[in-house]
């Protein structure tokens, strides 16, 4: 029990990218550096699974805590994992090893700083999962900035400086307000541990500013309407395994953040600002799912579509219901193999075809079957087809929703079905119809491992979809908790 | 008798400077011999002040017209470490330029004493005495390559925007004498108060005496034309050690005589710090010249100092040291990597240079991204830590327009510290510069590289050494 299992799972990917510091790069040593890579990220995985079987579902309090002096009388290195956080890094550890391997015909120059980048990437959003100080939190969520920005504009498309600096920029921008907050939070209170401040509370008066300027980081990140703009430029310009990161991984940094701070240390203020959330959702859920609609490539439909998706989260999160919340909770699990299935599959035929727009394509089906059924299955758990994670997800929010606020829910509803009309859509213009541009034809379906990369991610989306339990059991005693202690502060106030 | 052991590293460096000048005038081709033994000479006088003085709490001597604290004994011992390395990482371009003579390491040593004499003063005489000393010396350094244009026009600047700030100081020492007839700061203290109105010209004068020293907004005209055309040696050593010296004098002036006129000053300080932390961001965009570049971040940087001074508390005091001594790392640091900009004992300083680094050189483009991110302020680098305390003691006062200002403009100075980034990673190749460093060279831009890196891993040791300055 003694043994720090969190920190070695935030210090492994990092000793992997300096053991690969120190192997050359030349073109030999390509499958070295990938296998030291792949290896790390497979032991972190293997040793969050284990987490995972350790874990305890039964209490919604801290567990694997360590708790180190890191600056004298000032701030605690304090990691944990509650049953909100621990489902994250498994998602962290699982996309990472897939985004390894996928990075096989993407990547030309400079693979080993690639996987340096991945691997430090890694172990800072572990630690954004696992961070129960909020400095700490504010330490990994900033840091995360370096590598992703790197990711982007060496490795990215044609306009990727824009979009390195735009991604940067934006999202310094929303987090220097939440360092603000925090060190405020710290002088109201005296501490910024996050068990402690669940404790005692943070005085009325002082909630609705904190809560903004939390708001302003994670609105930024998640990214809500309308600080979103970033999100199509990253996605678009980023490599396939940046873009899987991004999306899989990096949004869910905010909303796992609306979860554990603005609901938990701001109970007054979020109920206060709970329209402002509903309203931005909403518009979130329907103006960018037309948007989505009008898209001609490819990679943007789908960082539409996350915004969408994560336009459901925030508004599952405000429901302050139980539904709702465990909603979200695998909403954006569901939405991270999901998206990430999605750009893996945009990139199978990017690789091929070196484009993404949906114009290239059409009648696939022909030539790539198994492709197009793989595609299938990940449209349609986007769209959220009962069967798939991405119905639970979708169907407890909007459940959340319908006890909270009818028409907010009515209209979110809406936005299921323009989800379901872009996305059948793309796939329709993608795969079927008639095969007219001739390159196609020469095209070969999935090699080895995109048939594994995209089967590991299809079958957790299979199975959670029919069989939600395991996800549910893990989040549901912390999700009780979190609500019931919600009530007891507005009581109380 | 005065116990003399507390001023001897004073005594020892002025020896050192009349030795070595003796030695020039009657040996040949002395230059190494004076480099090495000035470098010698530092490295002894920072051995003494550890010794003789870091565990000193608080002596006076001379009449009090010096003091040896805390904070005096750890200015000087950056101070020092800093002038040595500075030192140490020139004798390439030194060569180079065939400005390896002993005046040099002289005239460095010079103004090294000087500002321990400005560190430890407790007097408006000594100040002033210290001042000149240092100043002096400066004004034949930014001219030490007098075949350049560029280098004469810096000094000429220098001196003649020096000598004004310096009038204007001393008229403000002599408003502040006539109001409290002492030069000694303990008295001055004792003898002021908030009544006297027209007591704030003077302070006035010498805030913006002090200001000018350290080039804060809006007296830094003179910062980025001199640190251009200086040497970049040079222009290395302007950017760290006098503003170090010039710090604790402003924190000993703010502090012991001007303490029960807080009103008075706090505003004034408040307005240069967040002019500074603005303009430092905004000006810097359009630089094409590294070292103009550095120039206007340093004015920034000392605009985020300054934060920490305005909140009149000794946690403020405390942050802006910690501030100034992670800034004086990463500014090593960043001229470590121009110096080895050199290609053909040819030395490169624009930002287009950089083009492509990281291709030809990746060890020297890591280090130098570390660097600029740590500059900007991004965790988990020291430069995020430096911020963090300044922001954290501002905040304590609850502070929070100087706060988020400060921030805000930490995003905007992001942008031209990840622009030379985008220049280093995402462009075109240019051709390879050499790689024969000297030793130094390499070593210090390693050692304080992982420093920048490694600090998030103990973090308190700085902190304890700091949080023995208590001075009000």
């Amino acid at each position: 029990m003694n043994f720090p299992i969190l920190s070695s799972l935030i210090l492994l990917p990092t000793i992997g990218a300096l053991f690969l510091f120190f192997i050359k790069e030349k073109e030999g040593n390509n499958s070295t550096i990938k296998y030291v890579a792949l290896f790390t990220t497979v032991v972190n995985f293997l040793i969050s699974i284990y987490l995972w079987i350790a874990f305890d579902q039964s209490t919604s309090s801290f567990q694997f805590i360590e708790d180190r002096t890191w600056i004298k009388g000032f701030i605690n290195y304090k990691v944990g994992v509650d049953g909100v956080s621990i489902l994250f890094i498994i998602l962290t550890t699982f996309i990472t090893p897939l985004c390894i391997i996928s990075v096989n015909n993407s990547i030309k120059n400079r693979l080993r700083d690639f996987l340096i980048a991945i691997l430090i990437m890694e172990s800072f959003m572990i630690g954004v999962f696992s961070a129960v100080d909020l400095v700490v939190f504010y330490l990994f969520f900033e840091a995360g900035l370096i590598p992703m920005f790197l990711i982007i504009g060496i490795w990215g498309g044609a306009r990727r400086v824009y979009s390195a600096f735009k991604f940067f920029l934006y999202t310094l921008l929303g987090s220097v307000l939440m360092l603000v907050a925090i060190i405020s939070i710290y002088w109201i209170t005296g501490t910024t541990d996050v068990v402690q401040l669940y404790e005692i509370g943070i005085d009325v008066k002082y909630q609705n500013l904190l809560w903004l300027a939390f708001f302003s980081s994670f609105a930024v990140k998640t990214p809500m309407w309308p600080v979103h703009t970033w999100l199509p430029d990253a996605h678009v310009e980023a490599p396939t395994a940046g873009s899987v990161l991004l999306a899989a991984i990096l949004l869910k940094m905010a909303g796992y953040g609306f979860i554990r701070f603005s609901l938990g240390l701001f109970p007054v203020a979020s109920e206060v600002f709970t329209p402002l959330i509903y309203t931005l959702s909403v518009i979130a859920i329907i103006f960018t799912s037309l948007i989505a609609l009008m898209q001609e490539d490819m990679k943007k439909l789908i960082a539409y579509s996350s915004v969408a998706h994560m336009g459901f989260v925030t508004l599952g999160i405000f429901t302050l219901q139980q539904q709702g919340i465990e909603g979200s909770i695998i909403q954006m699990i569901s939405h991270g193999l999901v998206s990430a299935a999605l750009f893996l599959t945009v990139g199978v035929v990017y690789d091929r075809m070196h484009s993404r727009l949906i114009s290239t394509y059409g009648g696939l089906v022909s030539v790539i079957p198994k492709y197009s059924i793989l595609f299938m299955l990940f449209a349609l758990a986007s769209l959220g087809l009962p069967g798939t994670s991405g119905f639970i997800g979708e169907f407890l929010i909007l459940m959340g929703a319908f006890k909270d606020n009818f028409l907010v829910a009515v209209i979110a509803s809406i936005g299921v079905i323009l989800g379901a009309a872009y996305m059948l859509w793309l796939y329709k213009r993608v795969v079927f119809g008639k095969l007219l541009n001739e390159d196609l034809k020469k095209i070969l379906d999935l090699n080895r491992s995109e048939y594994f990369i995209l089967s590991c991610l299809a079958a957790p989306i299979l199975f959670f979809g029919f069989y939600p339990d395991p996800l549910i059991k893990t989040i549901e005693v912390s999700v009780t908790d979190l609500i019931n202690m919600h009530n007891t502060n507005i009581a109380s106030k | 008798m005065e116990n003399l052991n507390l001023v001897l590293p004073e005594i020892f460096i002025s020896i050192s400077i009349m030795f070595l000048l003796i030695l020039g005038v009657f040996k040949n081709d002395s230059s190494k011999i004076t480099f090495n033994l000035s470098l010698f000479a530092i490295l002894i006088t920072t051995i003494i002040t550890i010794n003789e003085t870091f565990s000193v709490t608080r002596e006076t001597l001379f009449n009090e017209s010096v003091v040896i604290d805390s904070m005096s004994s750890l200015m000087k011992i950056i101070t020092l470490i800093g002038g040595f390395i500075v030192l140490v990482i020139s004798s390439t371009y030194l060569k180079t330029f065939k400005m390896h003579n002993i005046e040099y390491p002289v005239l460095i040593l010079s103004s090294i004493l000087g500002m321990m004499i400005m560190i430890s003063s407790n007097d408006l005489i000594v100040f002033y005495m210290g001042l000149e000393l240092q100043s002096l010396a400066l004004y034949v350094l930014a001219t030490y390559n007098r075949d350049q244009l560029k280098s004469s026009e810096a000094g000429l600047k220098y001196f003649v925007l020096s000598a004004l700030s310096s009038g204007l100081l001393l008229y403000g020492c002599s408003l502040v004498y006539g109001f409290s007839g002492s030069t000694n700061f303990d008295i001055i203290s004792n003898q002021l108060n908030s009544e006297e109105y027209v007591l704030t010209f003077g302070i006035v004068f010498i805030l913006v005496g002090l200001a000018f020293k350290i080039s804060a907004v809006p007296f830094h005209m003179w910062a980025p034309d001199v640190y251009e055309g200086s040497p970049t040696t040079v222009t290395l050593f302007f950017t760290i050690v006098p503003k170090i010296a010039a710090l604790t004098v402003f924190i000993r002036f703010l502090y012991v005589p001007f303490l029960n006129l807080i009103d008075q000053w706090q505003m004034i300080i408040i307005f240069l710090s967040i002019a500074s932390m603005v303009f430092g961001a905004v000006a810097a965009i359009g630089q094409t010249n590294i070292k103009r570049l550095i120039a206007y971040s340093s004015i920034g940087h000392i605009g985020y100092t300054l934060a920490g001074l305005a909140t009149v508390s000794n946690e403020g005091i405390q942050s802006s040291i910690i501030y100034i001594s992670i800034y004086v790392i990463m500014n090593l640091a960043l001229f470590s990597c121009l110096l080895m900009l050199r290609r053909k004992d040819q030395y490169y300083e624009d930002i287009e240079d950089l083009s492509g680094l990281s291709k030809n050189h990746p060890l020297l483009s890591l280090c130098l991204l570390v660097i600029l991110f740590s500059l900007a302020g991004i965790p988990p680098l020291a430069g995020f830590f430096a911020k963090f305390y300044v922001f954290t003691a501002v905040l304590e006062q609850s502070m929070f327009f100087l706060a988020i200002v400060g921030l805000l403009s930490t995003v905007v100075a992001a942008f031209y510290y990840l622009r030379i980034i985008k220049i280093i990673y995402f462009d075109k190749e240019k051709d390879k510069y050499d790689t024969d460093h000297s030793l130094w060279l390499k070593f210090s831009l390693t050692v304080s590289t992982i420093l920048i890196l490694l600090y998030f891993i103990f973090p308190s040791q700085l902190i304890e050494v700091v949080s023995r300055i208590n001075i009000i």
